[in-house]
């Protein structure tokens, strides 16, 4: 196999192949941290970094890992990594970090980080794969800032924290969309992305 | 090279497991100063905020120097309503009490109105002097269940009669955003402020109502505006009142005060 470019390696993961709207990955936690964009924005940060850091640390080991355990070494390293870098937050991010509470350690569950270590990180040099992992984290960033920036202007009228329609119940003139704050709303909006992502870029649509 | 023999196998999830066991109990026990001090500040600052004490226009530092200063924390025994002497205010954990046998007891079903399980035996109290250094608020630490988590809480009373709230606050809940995680709203807890806790009766009477207060109703000084869409999480305000402010939770406390003894302490 040809080593990958990094052109290839860095972009394609941003739209083309996005984990999320091509891949269907990490799905879940998309859902449960989009209500409010700070949050959002953590939570890409982290899993940028876990990504990054776990594709470097098994593509670094990748011909000392024997084959039958691969994936529990996988899962240990990511596993560390998280818990890492939730106990960074909790020191130094603490506001931020009881907002996030248990997703930081659902980093761990998430599809892409273990996708990205077995699907590449296993085949490629360290440097490539850093950078693999950290375009993933990316891309998965891309959705998720994307779809808490709607949810929070709509559903809570607000942009960080910060007051852009004056709700109802503090005196003003908008009235909340409900919806956006509970989960399903993450869904609909992922599907309205894929859906775009689809229509401009045809060759995504699986053949039946 | 060989690698996928027994032997190969166990000695690389060893390695393994020993350099990732390495970093991560160094990262948690370097880190867990920082941490704790977090959180005992994140619980001064918002017995600061529920006082009224809290200014923004301050560095924290500032605000943590203003807790020294103004509020003064005692334990009480729930059981007798007194205070006790014997428990370290700076070592003891009351949520962790909560949660052990020893230090806690089963709340029967029935009296169970804030669906916490169990109760502590022991409470912090927090007593705040205002600027003339006169005690002039008594905070008490408040829990219950919500619609998905445990909200906890502070409530403020009048020291001079401890029927009036001068104020509330959550600090750690895991309500819905936007919905009823307003009860973080400022607007909304501004309201409680001034409200009656107990009827003329002594009984607890502070309720969150569905919908608005109408201010014309005899009612209304006993009443908070419900959070729209929150109709579970009002509730469950609400209902950890009366438990805390009751007889199983604060009540004998208040009334020992109540009856002059004030100064026992």
């Amino acid at each position: 196999m040809a080593e990958p470019k990094f052109k290839d390696v860095f972009f394609t993961p941003l739209i083309a192949k996005n984990p999320i709207a091509y891949l269907i990955l990490g799905i879940c936690s998309a859902l449960a941290v989009t209500t409010k964009l700070e949050t959002a924005c953590v939570m890409a940060i982290a899993v940028t970094l876990v990504t990054g850091f776990s594709n470097a640390s098994v593509s670094l080991i990748r011909n000392y890992i024997p084959n039958s355990i691969r994936i529990i070494v996988q899962m240990t390293i990511i596993a560390s990594l998280v818990i890492l870098v939730d106990q960074l937050l909790r020191a130094y991010f603490f506001e931020i970090s009881k907002t996030l509470s248990v997703f930081v350690g659902l980093i761990i569950t998430n599809c892409i980080v273990m996708g990205r270590a077995e699907g590449f990180a296993m085949k490629n040099g360290v440097k490539m794969s850093f950078i693999d992992g950290i375009s993933n984290g990316l891309g998965y960033s891309i959705i998720l800032i994307a779809v808490a920036f709607i949810r929070e202007l709509f559903g809570s009228g607000k942009l960080f924290g910060v007051t852009i329609l004056e709700t109802v119940n503090n005196g003003g003139w908008y009235i909340p969309n409900g919806l956006l704050l509970l989960p399903p709303s993450a869904f609909f909006l992922i599907g309205l992305f894929i859906w775009l992502i689809r229509t401009i870029d045809p060759e995504q649509v699986e053949e039946n | 090279m060989k690698r996928e023999t027994v032997g190969q196998t166990i000695l690389a999830a060893t390695i393994l497991c020993i350099v990732c066991s390495i970093i991560v109990s160094t990262t948690a026990v370097v880190l867990r100063p920082i941490q704790k001090l977090n959180k005992i500040q994140e619980i001064n600052k918002n017995i600061l905020q529920v006082s009224g004490l809290f200014d923004k226009e301050k560095s924290f530092d500032d605000n943590m120097k203003t807790f020294e200063e103004k509020v003064e924390k005692k334990i009480i025994d729930f059981s007798t309503g007194q205070y006790v002497s014997d428990i370290d205010t700076n070592t003891y954990d009351q949520k962790k009490a909560s949660k052990d046998p020893v230090q806690s007891e089963k709340v029967p079903g029935d009296q169970d109105l804030a669906s916490i399980k169990r109760r502590e035996n022991y409470s912090f109290v927090y007593l705040v002097k205002n600027s003339g250094d006169k005690v002039d608020q008594v905070i008490l630490p408040v829990r219950g269940y919500g619609l998905w988590s445990t909200m906890y809480g502070f409530i403020s009373l009048d020291y001079s009669n401890l029927k009036t709230i001068k104020g509330i606050t959550f600090y750690e809940h895991g309500e819905t955003p936007g919905l009823g995680g307003e009860i973080d709203n400022p607007n909304w807890k501004k309201q409680w402020s001034g409200k009656e806790a107990f009827g003329e009766d002594g009984t607890v009477s502070i309720e969150v109502v569905k919908g608005l207060v109408d201010p014309d109703s005899e009612k209304a000084k006993y009443e908070v505006d419900g959070l729209s869409g929150a109709t579970i999480t009002s509730r469950g305000v609400s209902d950890m009142l009366h438990y805390w402010l009751g007889e199983n939770g604060f009540g004998p406390f208040l009334n020992n005060f109540r009856n002059g003894e004030k100064n026992n302490g």
